[in-house]
């Protein structure tokens, strides 16, 4: 066995590990903290294919920001895991017996797996070798020309994402005082200073 | 530089609805809501323009994007019918939201992105376009669901949707992953080429692809987010849940079936049997027992895209052509119930019970008549339009000899006949309650036209027939 | 042109139907009258154009119907046989609308009445332009509803519900086996439209339907019912029961629709349709016989009626048998001239009636009038004209008409021309009997009203006076001016060229001028000897009816009870499909049905309902859940039933 088959069944079963864990753990910041675990390891498999950009990606926005953002929001909000949990063992007999239909259906299927005779040729764009360009390079490459449009279409897809968190939160508290920088800068003496004479003995 | 734009015309409406919506979430942000109104006439004028756009596009059949995203007839007739929905939602929904002070620009932007997306899955030649087009669609929706965002219900009616819709991405990209790992590709033309028998990995692959994309036109046994979300929406949202992004999800799911796997037409052919039967089956007898309107509309509809997908079970020409003429009718009798729903106001506020609609008939006998076309069109009586939906999709089923879907669907229709004739009666039988606020112009109007429509279709219709039957020839 | 003809009057009912309340009753009544005299106008135009001038109209609108083999057009089609129809419906629908402004003054429901009107008239002229049997069908149809609605027009009158009821039932009979006989003409040949039909008749010669073990001869079974259709809407014996109930609708009403035009659309129809009827003479002869026999049988009814309109409605009756005569005979240009001219004067009696009626203050029964001349000159002048007319004196238009379709019986060569001969050599003079009876009774001798009534006795509105003085012109030229064109050979190449289709090359044309002198002779022998007993009976021995009435009552009985018509079908036909209604519904229905189906099944709906719902549980995790189970049903059931 090869060293990187030896690294590949090792970061394969520290993710499915790791992955069971993230719904078996019952401290709902150890399942985060498994999930990164998950991410490293499946960042893991794709350098062993050569996709290091892929992998450092999927470290920097799913580690680095996806799962952080989880790990705040679980230690933020106060869920009692354990009465949600509450129905578990209710439905664990059927849960179970679904699960393990769907096992070993999809046993069959790789069982019936059979590479398709032409697939190299049906592949679009493989990926050059690192001598003619770098990962990201042949990354760009293909997805600024031929998949512009899955690129834009990704990018609209963010911008309602975008929208939609704005719309379903952003308020405006009557109550809460806020900076106006231009209206602040554009003051004057005049709209903001008023002179009164006062005559002596007597108020405003 | 001439060749790329003549390239590009097929993509122009798109491009179109996109580029208005970027220019006015800019002018929205700067100017807020009080240009809301505005904002929703330019959303109507460029869902308009689109439709226009579209229609303009010559005759054949055109590959962009390195053949991802096909325009032919099949594809125009969709468009044009999903952009007309959606328009006609929108202008419905102005003086709902005006009246529930929540006048916001956002949701014409949302309906705007959400019919970019319906469009692309309507043109989508390959599994990533297909995914792009219903992401781009689901995710405006599931934030318009939730739009009431001060309301508890409505905010629920989004996360569940939104929850659920994230399941069935997953099942959805899941079988296009086994159908890409069974042929090589993705591109629907590449999968009907490499998919020419059965196996085990591309009839699992195709499952849970046309169980994804069951999801999205709520049917049988996935359909269970449907009910909540359409009672909880806001109710133009729920009118426009109910209309545009139906016949979007349907056009996909015919052109995925007739266009990837014409190869394997038995295996999917009993996919769509068994939801079919399950929709109309459940569709027929859950509403029974509802007590609110929109969730009566809600499995309404889950038992009409069960009817709609009798005719895309039968796999024929005349098969996809009945689906057509039922989603055009289907649309236009939603459209017209909910521009009444929406009429159901008392006192300022919105109600949704069946009983409020007591003695319509007398308090309101132009309404009531109107809506009763449109219940009685939904029953499937002829000689309304809603009959000869029905016919053409049970014809198709008859002549590829599915004789038991085509029983079970007119038993079907029976029992749904039930619910909607019980609002018949409630209308015009019952003591009448106090009147409603008299209803909005935009309503007046879509429920006329709607119900011109329903009621006079029988006379002339040739036109619809025609462009359907041509349309769905651009498929086989 | 042809479209305005046609969708004027649709136009008149859009308007006066949907915004009638708006607009109000004057406006109603003056904007279909326009229309229709526009229409009418236009219509005279293309009469000539189309008729003289030869340039016949073929206009497809659009189609209406493609399903499979079967194309169904909206069509207009205007040769010289419409051209005829064109002009009747037209001048008598916008004359009657205009008397309508004046007769109909004090009703409150006047958009409403000219509303129907029009619709009517546009069904009618849907009727007459068809080119193919389902739109003929269709305006079959829509005449037979506007009759219903103008019949019951006062619909808080329960007689005018029960003849509406009974006019469109018995219509219903005849309709039923004119669908069967456009089935069977489809089944056949394959196509509905005239032209078609035409070309394939021929070949449909000897060929034979199988029914009850029998095989009947096709075209004599489709031509047959096909007539059964004519006979319910043309009011022929056995399903002429409606037409004398029909008079409790309007006047202007009866005028237009039982004695102009609608009642006439089965003999157009045989005449439309003379290239299948001319291939079936067995056909023709029942044609014959039923016209004939109801040509007598409704003239010895009119003898002793005593209601103004129902004895002109009998009228009609009768001269709708004579129509068919010469239908039967195969003198079809004959029959359609005595349509032509029948329109005129009949509508005159009925408008004339109507006049007299309004100047009685609805008064119908003529044993209540009397001595009427003296009051309203006018109308009596214009009722005489009419009954001149009717009877067949020289040189007015009925004279032509009525004696050339004698002549024709007399010439024809089918087994029953004879009989039909005879019947209406002795109708026509039953004929001048009751004619004269009636303006004896009504405008002669003392007055027989109460005095109160005969004082408020006074002329009708010039607007309908206007009306009677035209269609008294009609009444006496038109006969003399129209002979040529429907009774010469002459008039078959220079007018009606193919519209009509003769197996013999019209020759009875020919030969109905060289009938023999007595044969000429005997309508007119007849109908002096009419006028001369009705003299006799109520104007010098006015005891004399009565005395003759019980000296033979039972004759008087029968012909008082019309033949006992109504009471035989109310036996046969009434009471036991009331008995079976009564039965299937009380036991069959209540008791069986119901307690074992819809009740028991919608109790079954219900807990079903109950238990679907109650998987709707709100929550997340269910509603996920059931996806998966969903999922993993589907490819069980592709693995377990192998996948290929």
């Amino acid at each position: 066995m090869s060293i990187v088959g030896l690294f590949f069944y090792l970061f394969a079963f520290v993710l499915l590990a790791s992955a069971f864990m993230v719904i078996a753990a019952r401290n709902p910041v150890h399942s985060v903290l498994f999930l990164i675990l998950a991410f490293v390891n499946a960042a893991g498999l794709f350098l062993i294919l050569g996709a290091e950009f892929l992998a450092m990606i999927l470290v920097v926005v799913y580690v680095g920001a996806v799962a952080v953002l989880f790990l705040f929001v679980v230690m933020m909000l106060d869920v009692d895991f354990a009465e949600l949990r509450q129905g578990f063992m209710q439905y664990l007999p059927v849960g179970a017996m679904v699960g393990l239909i769907f096992l070993v259906e999809l046993l069959l299927v790789v069982g019936a797996w059979v590479t398709a005779p032409n697939i190299n040729a049906a592949i679009k764009a493989p990926i050059p070798p690192l001598s003619q360009a770098t990962n990201t390079e042949a990354i760009g490459l293909v997805l600024y020309t031929t998949y512009i449009h899955y690129f834009q279409l990704a990018g609209i897809v963010l911008l309602v994402a975008m929208i939609g968190a704005i719309v379903l939160t952003l308020r405006h508290k009557p109550n809460v005082k806020r900076q106006n920088i231009a209206a602040q800068i554009a003051r004057t003496p005049a709209d903001s200073v008023e002179v009164r004479k006062v005559k002596s003995g007597r108020g405003l | 530089m001439n060749v790329v734009v003549t390239s590009l015309t097929p993509v122009l409406p798109e491009i179109v609805v996109l580029g208005g919506a970027l220019v006015l979430v800019l002018l929205g942000a700067a100017k807020g809501d009080r240009i809301a109104g505005i904002m929703d006439a330019a959303c109507i004028a460029l869902l308009l323009i689109a439709a226009v756009l579209v229609m303009a596009v010559p005759d054949g059949r055109f590959e962009v994007f390195g053949g991802s995203f096909v325009f032919d007839g099949f594809a125009r007739f969709m468009k044009v019918l999903t952009l007309i929905g959606a328009a006609a939602a929108l202008f419905m929904s102005i003086d709902f939201w005006k009246k529930e002070k929540l006048h916001r620009y956002e949701f014409g932007l949302l309906v705007l992105t959400a019919s970019a997306g319906m469009m692309v899955m309507v043109s989508a030649n390959d599994l990533i376009m297909l995914y792009m087009g219903i992401e781009l669609m689901s995710l405006s929706l599931y934030v318009i669901a939730a739009f009431d965002r001060d309301n508890v219900r409505s905010s629920e009616a989004g996360l569940k949707y939104f929850v659920l819709g994230a399941l069935s991405s997953g099942m959805l990209l899941y079988g296009a992953s086994l159908i890409y790992g069974f042929t090589g590709t993705v591109s629907f033309t590449g999968i009907a080429a490499a998919a020419k028998s059965p196996s085990t990995g591309l009839v699992f692959g195709l499952v849970f692809l046309f169980a994804g994309l069951a999801f999205k036109v709520s049917a049988v046994p996935f359909h269970m987010w449907t009910p909540d979300v359409y009672e909880g929406a806001p109710t133009p949202v729920t009118a426009f849940f109910s209309a545009a992004p139906k016949v979007a999800a349907i056009a996909i799911f015919v052109r995925v079936a007739t266009g990837a796997f014409p190869g394997i037409v038995p295996q999917w052919q009993q996919i769509v049997i068994f939801i079919s039967i399950a929709s109309m089956v459940l569709g027929a007898f859950a509403a029974i027992g509802q007590t609110n309107i929109k969730r009566l509309m809600a499995y309404s509809s889950i038992g009409n895209i069960g009817f709609a997908l009798v005719g895309l079970s039968a796999g024929t020409a005349s098969g996809v052509a009945g689906v057509l003429i039922y989603m055009v009718i289907y649309m236009a009798m939603t459209l017209g119930t909910f521009a009444c729903i929406l009429a159901m106001r008392r006192n300022g506020k919105a109600v949704e019970e069946i009983d409020e609609l007591a003695g319509l008939a007398r308090t309101h006998p132009a309404t009531a008549f109107m809506l009763g076309a449109m219940m009685f069109s939904l029953a499937g009586i002829p000689p309304l339009a809603g009959f000869f939906a029905k016919f053409y999709v049970f014809l198709a089923a008859i002549e590829a000899r599915l004789f038991a879907l085509a029983v079970i669907g007119v038993l079907a229709s029976v029992v749904g006949a039930y619910y909607y004739l019980r609002i018949v009666k409630i209308m015009y039988m019952d003591e009448p309650k106090a009147p409603f606020e008299p209803m909005a112009v935009p309503l007046r109007v879509a429920l006329g036209v709607s119900g011109l429509f329903v009621i006079f279709f029988f006379i002339y219709p040739a036109p619809i027939v025609a462009a359907a039957q041509a349309a769905a020839k651009s498929l086989f | 042109m042809i479209q305005a003809i046609v969708f004027l009057p649709l136009l008149g009912f859009l308007i006066a139907g949907i915004f009638g309340r708006l607009i109000g009753a004057r406006v109603a009544g003056l904007l279909t009258s326009t229309l229709l005299v526009i229409a009418a106008l236009l219509s005279w135009y293309v009469f000539f154009n189309t008729g003289f001038g030869g340039h016949e109209i073929r206009l497809r609108l659009f189609t209406w119907i493609a399903a499979g083999g079967l194309s169904v057009d909206w069509a207009l089609r205007v040769d010289g046989l419409v051209a005829v129809m064109l002009v009747v419906v037209n001048s008598v629908s916008a004359l009657v609308h205009i008397y309508s402004i004046g007769y109909m003054e004090e009703d409150p429901h006047q958009p409403r009445f000219f509303a129907y009107l029009s619709l009517f008239t546009f069904a009618m002229l849907m009727l007459v332009t068809a080119d193919n049997l389902v739109q003929l069908f269709f305006g079959w149809e829509g005449v037979g509803l506007a009759s219903y609605l103008l019949i019951g027009f006062w619909y808080h009158k329960p007689e005018a519900n029960a003849a509406a009821i009974k006019a469109f039932i018995v219509n219903r009979i005849g309709d039923f086996g004119f669908a069967l006989g456009i089935f069977a003409v489809y089944a056949l040949i394959g196509s509905v439209a005239y032209d078609t039909i035409f070309a394939e008749a021929k070949t449909l010669a000897g060929k034979t339907i199988p029914l009850f073990g029998h095989n009947f001869d096709a075209l004599t079974v489709i031509c047959l019912l096909l007539f059964v259709g004519a006979m319910g809407k043309s009011a022929q014996f056995l399903l002429h029961t409606w037409l004398p109930d029909a008079m409790e609708g309007p006047t202007p009403v009866s005028a237009l629709i039982h004695a102009a035009t609608m009642v006439t659309a089965g003999v157009f129809m045989v005449a439309r349709l003379s290239p299948l009827f001319e291939l079936a003479p067995t056909a023709l002869t029942v044609v014959t016989f039923v016209g004939a026999l109801t040509a007598f049988f409704a003239a010895t009814v009119g003898l002793v009626q005593n209601d103004i309109k129902r004895i002109v409605a009998y009228s009609t009756c009768s001269q709708l048998g004579y129509m068919f005569v010469a239908m039967g005979v195969g003198a079809y240009s004959v029959g359609m001239f005595h349509l032509f001219t029948h329109a005129a004067f009949k509508a005159l009696l009925f408008l004339g009636s109507g006049s007299v009626i309004h100047a009685m203050h609805h008064e119908q029964d003529i044993r209540k009038m009397g001595g009427l001349a003296k009051h309203i000159p006018f109308t009596y002048a214009m009722m005489l004209i009419g009954t001149l007319a009717l009877t067949g004196f020289p040189f007015t238009a009925g004279f032509y008409s009525k004696d050339a379709v004698i002549e024709a019986a007399f010439a024809g060569h089918n087994s029953m021309a004879q009989f039909a001969f005879w019947m209406t050599v002795i109708a026509a003079g039953l004929t001048s009997f009751y004619s004269w009876r009636l303006m004896f009774l009504t405008f002669h001798g003392k007055t027989r009203a109460d005095h109160h009534t005969i004082e408020h006795v006074h002329e009708s509105p010039k607007v309908m006076l206007a009306t009677l003085v035209i269609l008294a012109t009609g009444a006496i030229v038109l006969g003399f001016a129209f002979k040529g064109v429907f009774t010469s050979e002459d008039g078959i190449t220079g007018f009606f060229r193919d519209s009509i289709f003769s197996a013999n090359g019209h020759k009875i044309l020919e030969e109905l001028h060289q009938v023999p002198l007595w044969v000429k002779l005997a309508p007119l022998v007849m109908m002096i000897g009419g006028f001369l007993v009705a003299y006799q009976f109520y104007i010098r021995k006015p005891e004399l009816p009565k005395a003759l009435a019980e000296q033979q009552p039972l004759l008087y009985q029968f012909l008082l009870n019309k033949w006992y018509f109504d009471e035989i079908y109310d036996f046969l036909f009434v009471r036991p499909a009331m008995w079976i209604g009564r039965t299937l519904w009380k036991r069959g229905d209540g008791f069986v049905i119901d307690g074992f189906g819809p009740d028991g099944v919608s109790a079954r709906v219900l807990d079903v309902t109950r238990n679907v719902v109650r998987l709707q549980t709100g929550y997340l995790y269910h509603y996920a859940f059931v996806m998966l189970i969903g999922v993993a049903a589907l490819i069980t059931w592709f693995l377990v039933r192998g996948a290929g």
